[in-house]
């Protein structure tokens, strides 16, 4: 006769002693802080087991700075405010590449929500503007990993960009900001169709105009005064005009542009979080 | 003493559908209390408003005195949750898991990684520890819950249908695991089931759930009298009896119990995507 596979045998109660007393809460100001850190590190931990996506991730936005700019910058069509149009487009394509990735998050946690990993993070003491900052940050993470490989190939291309450490930091924090409110967006919105189907089809309705009424590919001032007026009011136009005046040294509004980046990231976090719970009914 | 788990008056629904419809019940500290009834009968939903899920629309949800509509964070605090279909992070290996609780639940640093270990060992996943948890088997993956549930020292475990789809063996191999840590901890255990022979072993009391309302809740002892009492017939008659008694035919709820409840049941059955 074949043995049967044993049960692991249950373990004796001296194994157990840590297990006997709860830790003791965090209490007052530290808990978010903590918990959001708590969420990050999991993020990372994902995203180091999954590193072949953040490679492949990176084709299309070098595809685009490639052969879309690489083209319009020999047909020399679009004025791009007196510089190369491959330099004008490179900021751009880094905005985009930041929007495309955190669009998909409210997909990523409708998928967790049916996995019933976000169910069962719910039930733990867990602020839920936690759960969005940490999706927020990883967000932030793969759209600087893709920064960093537009910045790399724009400069092989001849792209004339600064180095300045502080410019290259100010690049960072505008991507992140920018990535942080796109998918807490994508999240809000998750939490208001609450299915994975109805939203790809909103994510992809909303991507183009988002992209397209910006200062993205080409200067505000071509557009019609309706386009011009959405453009001003898009999170992605502002991003755009930080990392343009960043990484080329042209003239941009700085200030503006990261009180707009950093409001939007912090009323997409708010949103975000108080439409979540609606996914675990 | 406070009870564990009060229960008064808790109704909760789903657009026309009246999921639980007034449910009565306390749980004292230290019980397993077994949740039975039907597909359909509103044993999850129950649940998933102790858990602050679901909100309670009418009625009170009390778990160690704390209201569960006010004071969710004190009582998410308290509690530990496995829930029905199998949820474990795939992305993630089972120690990132367990560790993913622990730290929201505030583990210091210093204890995190033994905490995580006992856990892992209570379960008897130490070894496995280091895959993806989306190369365990189902009762790897239920087990590994169990260690996420029981890493924070929760009072009360809420386990929805631990052992569906499991194998015969797994499905001991998770009540020893509850028995052992419960034995040692005293903690109070929640736990729904359809199969009557766990119920009848492991529960100490039982509460018999059909549409929406508890029709019975005793000791597996007293229900079974009970029936042979009203019976009258010679020989105790088995809780599966009792179950049928107090549910009506199988068909009854079947019929009742629509494809929602068979595909959440069958999702439970199957791996992590
Ligand atoms: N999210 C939902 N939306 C609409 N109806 C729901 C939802 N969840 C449950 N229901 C309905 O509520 C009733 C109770 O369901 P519930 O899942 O609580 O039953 P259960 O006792 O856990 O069944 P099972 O043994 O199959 O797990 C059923 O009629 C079910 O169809
Ligand atoms: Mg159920």
């Amino acid at each position: 006769m074949s043995a049967a596979p044993a049960a692991p045998q249950p373990a004796s109660a001296d194994q157990l002693d840590l297990l006997l007393t709860p830790p003791r809460p965090l209490t007052g100001w530290r808990v978010l802080p903590a918990r959001i850190a708590a969420m990050c590190v999991v993020e990372l931990q994902k995203l180091r087991h999954d590193r072949s996506e953040l490679y492949t991730r990176a084709i299309q936005p070098a595809l685009w700075l490639l052969i879309f700019g690489m083209t319009f910058t020999r047909i020399g069509l679009i004025p791009s405010d007196g510089i190369p149009y491959l330099d004008y487009l490179a900021a751009g394509i880094i905005a985009q590449s930041a929007m495309f990735i955190s669009i998909f998050y409210g997909i990523q946690i409708i998928w967790e929500r049916d996995a019933g990993v976000l169910n069962k993070l719910l039930v733990t003491p867990t602020p839920r503007a936690a759960l969005v900052a940490g999706k927020a940050f990883a967000a932030g993470i793969k759209a600087l990993i893709q920064a960093l490989v537009i910045v790399v190939l724009a400069a092989v291309l001849g792209v004339g960009i600064s180095w300045n450490p502080l410019r290259l930091l100010g690049v960072a924090v505008a991507v992140v900001l920018g990535a942080a409110f796109f998918s807490c967006l994508s999240v809000a919105i998750a939490g208001i169709v609450r299915n994975r189907d109805r939203l790809m089809g909103i994510g992809q309705a909303i991507t183009m105009p988002l992209f397209f009424a910006s200062n993205a590919l080409y200067p505000t001032s071509l557009m019609p005064g309706w386009l011009q007026a959405l453009s001003a009011v898009n999170p992605l136009s502002y991003q755009v005009d930080a990392l343009r005046g960043l990484l080329l040294g042209t003239p941009a509004h700085l200030p503006l542009d990261f009180a707009v980046l950093a409001v939007s990231a912090v009323l997409g976090i708010a949103a975000a979080s108080a439409l979540l719970p609606r996914l675990a009914r | 003493m406070t009870d564990a788990l009060g229960l008064t008056g808790l109704r909760y629904r789903f657009g026309k559908v009246e999921a639980v419809a007034g449910v009565d019940l306390t749980v004292a500290e230290g019980e397993i209390f077994g949740l039975l009834g039907p597909n359909g009968a509103g044993k999850t939903t129950a649940i998933r408003c102790i858990t602050t899920l679901l909100p309670v629309p009418s009625g009170m949800v009390r778990v160690f005195g704390h209201d569960a509509s006010r004071e969710r964070m004190a009582v998410r605090r308290l509690l530990g949750y496995v829930p029905q279909q199998l949820s474990a992070d795939g992305n993630l290996t089972g120690r990132e898991n367990v560790a993913m609780f622990a730290r929201v639940f505030d583990v210091p640093r210093r204890e995190r990684a033994a905490r995580v270990e006992q856990a892992l060992t209570a379960v008897g996943l130490a070894e496995a520890s280091g895959r993806m948890a989306a190369t365990y088997s189902g009762g790897m993956v239920r087990r590994l819950e169990l260690a996420q549930a029981l890493v924070s020292a929760p009072r009360l475990l809420i386990l929805d249908e631990p052992t569906i789809g499991l194998d015969p063996i797994a499905r001991t191999g998770v009540w020893e695991h509850i028995n052992a840590v419960r034995a040692a901890t005293g903690m109070t255990v929640l736990v729904t089931t359809h199969y009557m022979d766990e119920a009848d072993q492991y529960c100490d009391r039982i509460g018999l759930m059909h549409r929406g309302v508890l029709r019975a809740c005793a000791t597996p002892y007293r229900l079974k009298e009970d029936l042979r009492a009203r019976q009258g017939g010679d020989g105790v008659p088995t809780l599966e009896e009792v179950f049928r008694d107090l549910a009506g035919s199988g068909l009854e709820g079947e019929l009742e119990g629509g494809f929602r409840d068979v595909r959440s049941t069958r999702r439970t059955a199957t791996r992590l995507g």
